[in-house]
This record gives structure tokens, C-alpha cells and sequence, in this order.
């Protein structure tokens, strides 16, 4: 069943679709081309001379795969773990439903709204305190803290559609929660999981304000706080490079997205209902 | 012991709490008493009261902080809200490529938000804008224009950005909104003579209420703390022109020392945090 498109559909469709993909064109054509050609062109909007000058450039003479390795790093760890963590405590709050299940998902709902911009500043004397400051994985359990919380409320959403009849078929069997929980919910959740496990990456993929606060050593920066802070320094900014740095930094998620698609609209419309 | 749902509950959940205690719930505390403390960088913090908030509301920075915060997310959710229930209407049909279409728009939302903020910034450039290159070809301007470099063209050109990469949000959601719509509803009322624009009013834009409140609360909640995208392409600047609570918070507390000051700012936002977050939960409870 496919509706005949006018120009009514493709006219602002067009445009708008134009406009969404505007900046990554840009991204891409800066960092095919040369610094002259980027200051002096008869025509900004197309490359004459495409060349890899930049991006040879910025992975071997900038900290630039050390940051892409940072940054894989932690979002891999942070991913791990939230989505651990989140797993049991979601399995805890609609399975179990035991006496703390519900303050827990209230309090759990809290902490999905709780923003950054008002953790940064006491976390980071936290973190001193700890003497967690400036070290690569303490932005694991960092990333956990609005990580967690979004996993729980899409895993609370996922296990409730699950029926209770399999798990009280199985309680009749004589099975015990753990083994219900490993043997029966956990196969079920996989949708869920995988919902969740690219959230979080994407998630912590794009975190920049932690980042940029906890971490000062350029070995220690990612993606995004390595561009901005290491690149972007005196009055000429190699703008060939830096475009080339977002682009090889944007790819990773977009190619994760485009394979996972489904699970990634799935856990969008999920979070947004309980 | 395992077996008892109450013991294996509370184990279960432990690890969960034990990271949302220590690393979210006690900065939390800890900011509002940094707030009311005259904390600097590196020497011991008194209590001192209300003061840092007296200070910032007799502060013209801070209000002007206010006033852009404030005009920086209703101007972006206005926008979002309505060139994203757009797009989701046009989406919303099953044209040739249609699947296509859908997984392109959301790149905005998937991107990381630094990186396409910086392709914005050159894009935006005092001298190599491309965009301004355009403008003067088509003859519409004579001069290169200073996007980020004065008032109001900073202004605008941050809320055309926000809007850029929120868009793919609001039709997500509005298209999931308008899935959920029975078909026959719609076609019954098309077979009573109603036209378009009725059936967009009297159906489409009720039943699809309840799903605006929730992206407006969710979305709103982002946009009053965006960091990323203001610190990328200004920095506050110029001239604390597009300063907001975060920006600000981030220059007083870390660039300046004056944590107190900075918790101050960044726990201002607090109050309407909640009271979006309690539209927000109970929209969320009423949908299920």
C-alpha cells in the first residue's frame, strides 16, 4: 500500500531532510579538502581537489586514536555495567516486587531527570575526595549515574510485558528465583537489553561535560573533550582536521544506529512510556 | 535465603542504589550545601546562608542568564514541537523510500552533539561561512554576517542549532503517537465530509496530548541544561550575550574557583526540574 507522492510530500520533506543533514555533508567535505583550498574556493559547497592530507594528519600527528580509545573504552565499560546493574534492579522492582519496589522506581524515575549541570560541581569534590580525579575508568561509574536510571525505567517498561504465568508455572515446578531470573526472564529480555546496551553506548559515546571537567591530561581526554580542547588552541584552527576528527568520531554511532535501527526506535517510544 | 523475594529484592537491587547513592543522591546534597557555603576552590568551605543567592539575583550577569535560558528553550521547544509533529505527519504515509527517510531524519538526535556543533561552528564562521557565501551570491546580504560573534545573531544561531537536533525527537515520538491512532476513526470521519484540517484538529491533535506532554516535559528538562551545544559554539559569548545557567555555572565554579556561586547557579534550576519531572511522571503513569 503506497500512497502516490506529490511534490506536496517531497517539497517539504525535501527541504527538511536538507536541513537535518546539512552539518555532516559539511563535515565530510571539510575534511576532504586541503587548507588552501578551505580558505579560498570559488565555491564553499563542493571540493575540487578532494585529498586524506587531514585525516592521515590527525592520526598521526595528533593524540587522536589514543582519545577514539578512551572513548571506546568507556562507553564499552559504562554500557557494561549499567545495563548489569539495571537488569537486576528492574528484575528486582517488576518480578520480585519486593517491599522496596516501589519508592525504588519513584526514586529511579528522579534520577533520570536529575541533569548533569547540577551534579557537576559537588561530584567533582566527590570525585577529589576519592582520588578518582583525572582517571580514565572513574568516568565508568560516573556515565552509571544517568545510565542507570535510563535503563532501569526501559527494563521496568520491557519486564512488565512479560506475562507472570511463565514465571509462576515455572514457581510450581519447584524452580527458584535466581534460575527463574537466568533461565526464563533473561532469554525474554533480550530485545530490552540490546535496547538499552545501545542507548547507553550512544549515551556515553556523546558525554562531554564529566569528560571535559574530570579529565585534564590529553591521554585521558575523549573524543569530543580531545577535539575541542587540544585542537582548538591558538588563532588558526585546522578546521580540515578537526572536521575529520568529528566525522571518524561520528561514525561509530551512526553505524551502530543503522544496524540496529528497530531496537533503537523501540527503546525510544519505550522510555517514553512507563 | 535466595528464594525469599524480599532478600534476593534487596541484594538484586543493591548494586543499582549503591552507584545512585554514592555518585548522584549525596552530590545532590552536597551541591545545596556548596550553594549555601562560600566554598572556593581548595580551601575549607562556611556556611554562610542565602548569600550566593542574594549576590545572583542582584547580578546582571545571572539575570541576563536567566532571561536567555528562558528564551533559548521556548523559543526551541515552540519551534521542535511544531517542525517535528510536521515532519512526523509527513512521515506518517507510505510513500516509495519512506523507511529511508525515517532512519536518516533521527542522525541529528544520534550524533554526538559536540562534533556536529563544531561542523556548525565553521559553518557559521565570521569569514568562510559557507552559508553567508550563499546569502551574498543569492544577492539577500552584502556583507559577511559575524553569526556567533554578536547579540542576536549568536542568539538566533543557537536556537536554530538546538531545534536542528531536537527536530528528530518530536517526530519520533509523534510518530509513534500517530501509529497508535485507529485508522477506521479517521476514516470514518472522512466519510462524514470532514476535511483535513477538522480531522487534524478535532481527531489527530487530541489524542496526540497526552504524548506532547511528555516529549515537552522530557525535551524542555534537556534544553533548560544544554551544555554541550552552547559551550561549543560560544561559550556565553559574546559578551555573556548567550550565557545560561550551565555555561554560567561552569565559568564561576571551575574557570573562576567560586564553587559556591556555581552550585548556587546550577541548584537554581532545581525547582524547575521538579515540577517538570512531576508533569512528566505523572504523564507517563497516566499512558500506561
Amino acid at each position: 500500500m503506497t500512497d502516490r507522492a506529490g511534490w506536496r510530500l517531497w517539497l517539504p520533506l525535501g527541504l527538511m531532510l536538507l536541513f537535518l543533514l546539512l552539518p555532516f555533508y559539511w563535515m565530510v567535505l571539510t575534511a576532504l579538502k586541503s587548507q588552501p583550498e578551505l580558505l579560498n574556493s570559488p565555491n564553499p559547497w563542493w571540493v575540487f581537489h578532494p585529498t586524506l592530507g587531514n585525516i592521515i594528519g590527525l592520526l598521526t600527528t595528533t593524540e587522536y586514536p589514543r582519545w577514539f580509545a578512551n572513548t571506546l573504552f568507556v562507553s564499552a565499560g559504562a554500557t557494561l555495567l549499567s545495563v548489569t546493574v539495571s537488569f537486576f534492579a528492574a528484575f528486582a522492582i517488576v518480578r520480585l516486587r519486593f517491599f522496596g519496589a516501589r519508592a525504588l522506581s519513584t526514586a529511579i524515575f528522579f534520577s533520570y531527570v536529575v541533569p548533569p549541570a547540577i551534579l557537576f560541581i559537588p561530584l567533582a569534590s566527590v570525585l577529589i575526595k576519592l582520588h578518582w580525579f583525572n582517571k580514565l575508568w572513574a568516568l565508568i561509574p560516573i556515565y552509571a549515574t544517568f545510565l542507570v536510571p535510563f535503563c532501569t525505567w526501559l527494563l521496568i517498561g520491557f519486564l512488565r510485558s512479560i506475562p507472570r504465568e511463565l514465571e509462576e508455572a515455572a514457581l510450581v515446578d519447584g524452580a527458584s528465583w535466581p534460575r527463574i531470573m537466568f533461565r526464563v526472564i533473561l532469554p525474554l529480555s533480550v530485545p530490552g537489553l540490546i535496547s538499552s546496551t545501545i542507548f547507553s553506548f550512544t549515551l556515553s559515546w556523546n558525554e562531554y561535560l564529566y569528560a571535559l571537567i574530570y579529565m585534564f591530561s590529553s591521554s585521558n581526554k575523549t573524543i569530543s573533550v580531545g577535539l575541542t580542547t587540544e585542537l582548538m588552541r591558538g588563532d588558526v584552527f585546522q578546521w580540515g582536521q578537526l572536521m575529520s576528527g568529528a566525522l571518524l568520531g561520528t561514525l561509530p554511532v551512526v553505524l551502530v544506529y543503522f544496524f540496529f535501527v528497530e531496537y533503537y526506535v523501540a527503546g525510544m517510544s519505550g522510555a517514553l512510556k512507563d | 535465603m535466595l528464594d525469599r523475594p524480599n532478600v534476593l529484592g534487596l541484594l538484586l537491587a543493591a548494586p543499582a542504589s549503591l552507584i545512585l547513592v554514592l555518585l548522584l543522591a549525596y552530590p545532590l546534597g552536597l551541591g545545596i550545601w556548596l550553594s549555601l557555603s562560600d566554598a572556593v576552590l581548595g580551601s575549607p568551605a562556611h556556611f554562610v546562608g542565602l548569600r550566593n543567592y542574594i549576590q545572583l539575583f542582584h547580578d546582571p550577569v545571572y539575570q541576563g542568564a536567566v532571561f536567555y535560558a528562558l528564551m533559548y528553550t521556548v523559543c526551541s521547544e515552540a519551534l521542535k514541537l511544531f517542525l517535528g509533529l510536521g515532519l512526523a505527519l509527513l512521515l506518517n504515509r507510505r510513500f516509495r523510500g519512506y523507511r529511508a527517510a525515517r532512519a536518516i531524519m533521527l542522525l541529528p538526535w544520534v550524533a554526538p552533539t559536540v562534533l556536529s556543533a563544531l561542523a556548525w561552528n565553521w559553518l557559521l564562521n565570521p569569514q568562510f561561512s559557507a552559508i553567508s557565501w550563499l546569502l551574498m551570491k543569492l544577492g539577500l546580504i552584502h556583507g559577511y554576517i559575524n553569526f556567533l560573534g554578536e547579540t542576536w545573531p549568536a542568539r538566533i544561531s543557537l536556537i536554530v542549532v538546538n531545534v536542528w537536533r531536537g527536530i528528530p525527537y518530536f517526530a519520533m515520538g509523534y510518530l509513534a503517537g500517530l501509529t497508535a491512532i485507529p485508522k477506521d476513526l479517521i476514516e470514518a470521519a472522512s466519510i462524514d465530509g470532514a476535511t483535513r484540517f477538522t480531522i487534524f484538529r478535532r481527531i489527530i491533535w487530541p489524542l496526540l496530548l497526552p504524548v506532547t506532554t511528555i516529549l515537552l516535559s522530557f525535551s524542555t528538562i534537556w534544553t533548560v541544561t544544554d551544555f554541550q551545544l552552547i559551550w561549543t559554539m560560544t561559550r556565553g559569548g559574546p559578551l555573556n550575550a548567550t550565557q545560561v545557567f550551565t555555561t554560567l555555572a561552569y565559568q564561576r565554579a571551575i574557570n573562576g574557583g567560586t564553587l559556591g556561586q556555581g552550585a548556587a547557579i546550577a541548584a537554581s534550576v532545581i525547582p524547575i526540574m521538579l515540577i517538570l519531572a512531576f508533569i512528566a511522571l505523572r504523564s507517563t503513569r497516566e499512558g500506561s
